[in-house]
């Protein structure tokens, strides 16, 4: 190992820069990302309440009662959901208004902002505003439904249903974000390309089945992987809708780490979930840049 | 030489200064009150209370409610942590002792404490040492609404025992009325049943007993038996409909709407529905009554056994003694009977329930003076990570999707694994 460290030490003038410019980054990375990991990793090992400093060393056991948690594994299946609605739903629904909305017509940019609104109001926010909108008593569903003469369901307080009134939301929240990239893509594109391919005779849908697709192919990926990892992390959205209720059938990882963690002060416990979930988070993140983004 | 005395003497003046500085003291306090009227009266004993003290500051800070839980345990660990934090003793409290943050005031408030309520001191003392001093007690029960029970053609008065109950719902729902509205996302003002339920049936002794671990701890004839009344009352669909949706403001507002015939909700709510019912006016006192928790056949506890809350304040550790001080100012029999006058709270201090000025606010006055075993709340008494689970239970035993075996023996795993 020294051997091959001595060998990548430059020769030149930048052997400074590097004893120069890495300490700090160095310093600021242990502090703020490696210490907080390694310090969550050590608790996991604990019974813990979060008073004083951890004396009940217990081992695996925390990651054991994570493991056996029914709750757990539906916050799993949650997550599951959530990515699998990402990927099938709103990338094609955000690539589809794209590809409308990129060409130069009237009213173009003023449609791409309102459906980038979403995207910018806070998920908080969101979540309260779609809990009432979904109020079956007097929401905005539930007057929809008086119109039709029929009683409007809880969506949110059923198990069948809360899952799904909160993919919805999810869908509607971040489509607006894929679809931008997607537009800033679209316009960056090579028009010469495009245009060579009518001249050659292909149609509309040739094109961009065989020439525009494939271009946007990087954004694609770029989208992808910001789905799945914002989909790993949600939680903003869950607490005010549902709080991952009723009987946990919409916690999603993180929330059910807030609520069995946190809020029951099971410091231990709650860290066994945040490990799982940073070894979840890092190992999509490392094998998908290393299977598809290889040549970002 | 000259420069060095210039030094020696801005450090003087530096001393100084903060010396002057450390003589104005300042009592930092931490609540969760979001009634504006009550903050006033608080502000205004702060204030008084400052003019008494020459060189006191009194300073509020507000966090909100489960935000309040959230943050507590770093916030005591904290140097920076407030003098004064808001309780509602129990568990919690007796972790928070467990872990040397919270104060012994035995000492202090000699000789002032006897004239508080005894069983709400109690609820403060841990091993024979005062850590904090109540201020306010509550009761759960039946809140109902006059005009749909009488349309209904319920006589609330007649409601004495759980079938009497399950009764009045049929009948209730059978005139096309909601029979009761529950907070149920909240999940604790649905723990109000299967607490109280196991109050009734094991009394103070079936509690302690639990506690102990003996006959199966929660897992006991008690809890097996709380949970099977609540299901007959569960499988009669009393609620709402979408109740598991509903927080608690918004089920307390439904009520004073006049939408539900009747909630089983903590006595503040008497007053609460006011302020949360959609033209914030919600029930006058003649539309509004009130029954106690009913009796249930085989059981052991006294049927004037109360369920409800202990409320206080701490002292941390670390604390100036002015913070004790302004404590006992602020827990004084003058204060308390603004507070009881203005129909907050049930008052703890001797005498002070003299403010209290309506008939509702007396009675249950008189049912916690009559009550001889005081239950406080279920998720409170048994610490976050228990009472977690027993608000857990409650509401997928409403919701249908726990049995009720299940359900004690989810809670009787939760302390054999914190115990």
């Amino acid at each position: 190992m020294a051997v091959i460290a001595a060998r990548r030490v430059p020769r030149d003038g930048s052997l400074t820069a590097v004893l120069l410019f890495l300490p700090p980054a160095l310093l600021l990375f242990t502090l703020f990302v490696v210490l907080p990991i390694g310090e969550a990793a050590w608790y996991s090992g604990f019974n813990w309440n979060g008073f004083g400093s951890p004396t009940k060393w217990v081992g695996f056991d925390n990651y054991r009662a994570v493991l056996d948690s029914r709750a757990f594994g539906l916050a799993f299946r949650n997550n599951i959901l959530i990515i699998l609605v990402s990927l099938l739903v709103q990338l094609p629904l955000a690539l589809t208004l794209a590809l409308l909305l990129a060409e130069k017509f009237r009213g173009a940019v003023a449609l791409r902002m309102l459906f980038f609104m979403p995207y910018v109001l806070a998920e908080i926010a969101t979540g309260l505003i779609f809990s009432f909108v979904y109020d079956g008593d007097y929401g905005l569903l539930a007057s929809i439904y008086r119109l039709f003469g029929a009683e409007a369901p809880h969506l949110l307080a059923s198990p069948d249903t809360s899952m799904l009134a909160i993919l919805i939301v999810i869908v509607w929240k971040y489509f607006g974000f894929h679809m931008m990239l997607f537009i800033a893509a679209l316009q960056s594109l090579d028009r010469n390309l495009i245009e060579a391919a009518r001249i050659d005779g292909a149609g509309r849908l040739q094109t961009l089945r065989y020439i525009v697709i494939p271009l946007l192919y990087p954004t694609i990926r770029l989208s992808v992987f910001f789905a799945v990892v914002g989909s790993l992390q949600l939680f903003d959205l869950v607490m005010p809708l549902t709080r991952g209720g009723p009987a946990d059938s919409s916690n999603t990882m993180v929330s059910f780490l807030y609520n069995f963690g946190v809020t029951r002060m099971r410091v231990g416990f709650g860290s066994a979930v945040g490990v799982i979930l940073f070894v979840i988070c890092v190992t999509f993140a490392f094998t998908y840049k290393r299977w598809f983004m290889r040549d970002e | 030489m000259g420069k060095l005395a210039t030094w020696a003497l801005a450090a003087t003046g530096l001393a100084l200064t903060a010396g002057a500085a450390l003589a104005d003291t300042t009592v930092k306090w931490m609540h969760i009150e979001i009634n504006p009227a009550q903050i006033k009266i608080w502000e205004e004993t702060a204030r008084a209370f400052e003019a008494k003290n020459p060189g006191v500051k009194v300073e509020m800070q507000f966090l909100e409610n489960e935000s309040f839980k959230a943050k507590l345990p770093t916030l005591l660990q904290s140097k920076d942590r407030p003098h004064i934090i808001y309780s509602w003793a129990g568990g919690v409290l007796k972790t928070q002792i467990e872990a040397g943050v919270i104060d012994d005031i035995t000492d202090r408030v000699q000789g002032y404490s006897e004239q508080i309520t005894p069983a709400a001191l109690a609820a403060f003392t841990y091993n024979g040492r005062v850590y904090g001093l109540p201020i306010a007690m509550s009761q759960v029960g039946f809140l109902y609404n006059r005009d749909l029970m009488g349309k209904a053609g319920v006589d609330a008065s007649g409601i004495k025992t759980w079938d009497d109950l399950l009764g009045a719902v049929k009948k209730i729902k059978a005139a096309g009325i909601v029979p009761i509205v529950v907070g149920g996302a909240d999940k604790w003002p649905l723990h109000f049943y299967w607490t109280h339920l196991a109050v009734r049936l094991g009394g103070k002794a079936g509690f302690e007993a639990a506690l102990k671990g003996e006959n199966g701890g929660f897992q006991s004839e008690t809890y097996l038996k709380a949970g099977e009344l609540f299901k007959q009352l569960v499988d009669l669909q009393p609620f709402q409909n979408g109740f598991l949706g509903f927080k608690n403001p918004q089920a307390v507002g439904y009520f004073g709407d006049g939408k539900a015939a009747m909630t089983l909700a903590i006595s503040t709510a008497y007053h609460a529905q006011r302020a949360l019912a959609a033209d914030k006016a919600g029930l006058g006192e003649d539309k509004i009554g009130w029954f106690d928790f009913p009796t249930v056949p085989g059981q052991k506890g006294e049927p004037s056994d109360t369920l409800g809350g202990i409320t206080g304040w701490l002292v941390t550790k670390g604390a100036p003694k002015e913070a004790t001080d302004f404590l006992k100012f602020f827990i004084s029999k003058d204060v308390q009977t603004r507070l009881a006058a203005g129909n907050f709270i049930i008052p703890i201090v001797a005498g002070a329930d003299a403010g209290l000025n309506n008939a509702f606010m007396r009675q249950i006055a008189d049912n916690l003076a009559k009550s001889k075993y005081h239950q406080n709340f279920y998720d409170q008494s048994l610490g976050p990570s228990v009472g977690r689970v027993v608000n857990d239970v409650s509401a997928e035993i409403a919701g249908g999707t726990m049995s009720p075996a299940d359900a004690a023996k989810a809670v009787q795993e939760a302390w054999k694994q914190g115990n």
